[in-house]
């Protein structure tokens, strides 16, 4: 079994924090190592037995930290931390955050009353929401009175639903305390670089001890208290994930280190995200030409990244008041002025209990029939890999039509397993109407580097200009698991092309929309 | 002495309201705003207005 972190890469760390680091990280052994090719996300396998029962206990319903629940378990993020402490260069205070939420449009912001009430209603009507997170839209910590007292409210009201929180980290060193005393085991970290040098290019300035900082000062103390802030979480038994911003010509080489730094301080989830970035967010970046980078060029860092630690590839970079699965957003249906109409709102935890055990059973049925196409695959022999997009709505079904699709999942399917390595998000592009020829090249150029798509339906004239594409549209599957049905494809695409049926062409790059959900 | 907060720039972030040593900032109309009786443009306090350090929208805290 291997070992996520080198017991010598722990001499750089503070003594006092060494010692129960180690113990920590002793906990983290053996998350997700299944299959050859390296990690895929922690949990995105059987479960249980791939990892810590306590660690498991923590992640498994948890969408954002665990790329198997995000199939089955919905988050929700509530407005109550308007306020940032630092600028970053992607970022336009005036739009919201583009990274962390659409741009363009101001969240409605929330009292932690309002949150509360919120969080009450989402959890009544959607019964796999089990993760309340504050992510913005400025930083959760520099908001510490209304995101505390948020929480407060929350777990008294909710008392089965995770609480997490997302930062940037300069103000997380002190908190660490009062984070731990509300029970939150999940803190998200934004590190972009750990060298003032590449760190002056990201950030203009930082305020911290009644100073703005600037440059390079700036950088370095932004360093420092991220890294303290992630020895901290680590020594005090939180899991921490790391999100960083992948800026082609800026960090893109250096996000490498950053995986080292976070990795040797007991990190448990790195998530490298794709730079969003256009004129018209108004951001530094966007303004000045900055491009994001391709969806091959991400891979290739994740994959570069992955050796032994877990990377995290379903992240949809969604909005701070994001409501539903990861790929969906249902903000719209919980604004201020609907909720303000519901005189009381009632809070079954049975019947979400109840529903959560439904939820599982699902999730136990669908690895049996994994486990049970894997036992298959042991006869083929074959080098081939090969990407296939996936319409779905969740749950890990093939069961959405093309045309609707607002995003496709990408699995990577070889011998070693079909494995979860991102998704593509096509939804501006169907808003004219389906079956549009400049909506269909759209799609296509987003999912150009799979050898196949999977859909539950797909029309005529599209599958017509998918195979012309060299895109092989497939319903055979409908409604059926998809990483059941990835298996299956494979094995029938090797022996094809042993039989000389086809021939097995290595398919292009594809493209990343820019701007989040308009959903 | 007294710095004001252009309106049609605040955000409404509500980054100046706690970092402000003299209580001077609150609420009103959706956006921020400076009380000019009680601000001191934070000197003796402070190096700088901490109201427009920490401001994400330059030139928004400003002197009247």
């Amino acid at each position: 079994m291997s070992q996520i972190i080198s017991l010598s890469s722990l001499q750089t760390i503070r003594p006092e924090v060494r010692e129960q680091m180690k113990q920590t990280l002793a906990d983290h052994q053996g998350c997700g190592t299944s299959g050859g090719s390296g990690k895929s996300s922690c949990g995105s396998s059987a479960g249980p037995a791939d990892m810590a029962p306590e660690i498991w206990e923590k992640v498994k319903n948890h969408p954002c930290y665990s790329e198997e629940a995000h199939h089955h378990y919905a988050r929700m993020h509530v407005a109550v931390a308007p306020a940032c402490n630092i600028q970053c260069n992607y970022c336009n205070r005036k739009y919201d955050c583009a990274n962390e939420s659409r741009p363009g449009v101001v969240s409605e912001k929330l009292t932690p009353e309002q949150a509360a009430r919120k969080v009450l209603a989402v959890a009544s009507t959607i019964p796999q929401m089990t993760v309340l997170g504050i992510a913005g839209p400025g930083d959760s910590l520099a908001n510490p009175a209304k995101t505390f007292e948020t929480f407060e409210r929350i777990s008294k009201v909710a008392p089965d639903i995770k609480l997490c929180l997302s930062t940037n980290g300069l103000a997380l060193p002190e908190l660490v305390p009062m984070i731990k005393n509300y029970n939150v085991d999940h803190v998200t970290i934004t590190i972009n670089m750990v060298d003032p040098e590449v760190g002056e290019q990201i950030y203009p300035w930082i305020f911290y001890k009644n100073k703005r900082w600037k440059g390079r000062d700036a950088a370095k103390i932004l360093t420092e208290r991220q890294l303290e802030g992630l020895e901290l979480l680590t020594s005090a038994g939180i899991l921490a994930k790391i999100n960083s911003v992948m800026i082609p010509g800026i960090n893109d080489q250096h996000l490498i280190e950053v995986n080292k730094a976070v990795k040797s301080r007991g990190a448990f989830l790195h998530n490298i995200m794709p730079l969003i970035s256009e004129a018209e967010h108004g951001t530094y970046f966007g303004l000045n030409g900055q491009r994001g980078p391709t969806a091959q060029e991400l891979k290739a860092l994740q994959d570069a990244c992955e050796g032994d630690m877990n990377m995290m590839r379903h992240c949809r970079q969604c909005r701070a008041d994001a409501v539903g699965l990861l790929g969906e957003d249902r903000s719209a249906e919980f604004t201020l002025e609907k909720l303000m109409e519901k005189t009381e709102i009632e809070y079954d935890l049975e019947a979400r209990k109840a529903y959560q055990e439904l939820v599982e059973a699902e999730r136990q049925d669908k690895v049996a029939a994994r486990e049970k196409e894997m036992a298959e695959m042991a006869s083929v022999e074959s080098d081939t890999k090969i990407l296939i997009a996936v319409a779905t709505k969740g749950g890990g079904r093939i069961n959405e039509h093309f045309g609707h699709a607002k995003e496709f999942q990408i699995y990577e399917v070889s011998t070693a397993g079909a494995k979860f390595v991102g998704h593509r998000r096509v939804d501006l592009y169907c808003q004219g109407g389906y079956g549009e020829e400049e909506g269909l090249d759209t799609i296509i150029r987003a999912i150009n580097d799979c050898t196949a798509v999977f859909v539950a339906k797909i029309g005529g004239c599209p599958k017509n200009d998918l195979q012309a594409a060299g895109i092989d549209p497939v319903d055979a599957y409908a409604f059926e698991y998809i990483e059941q049905s990835a298996l299956a494809y494979f094995k029938d695409y090797v022996a094809r092309v042993e039989s000389g049926e086809l021939v097995h062409t290595a398919r292009g790059d594809a493209q990343i929309r820019q701007g989040a959900f308009a959903a | 002495m007294a710095y004001k907060i252009i309106a049609s720039q605040c955000t409404a972030c509500s980054a100046c309201e706690p970092v402000c040593p003299n209580a001077a900032i609150s609420q009103k109309k959706g956006v921020f705003v400076i009380n000019p009786v009680d601000c001191t443009e934070c000197e003796g306090q402070y190096d700088e207005p901490q109201c427009a350090a920490v401001c994400p929208v330059d030139n928004t805290c400003v002197p009247r």
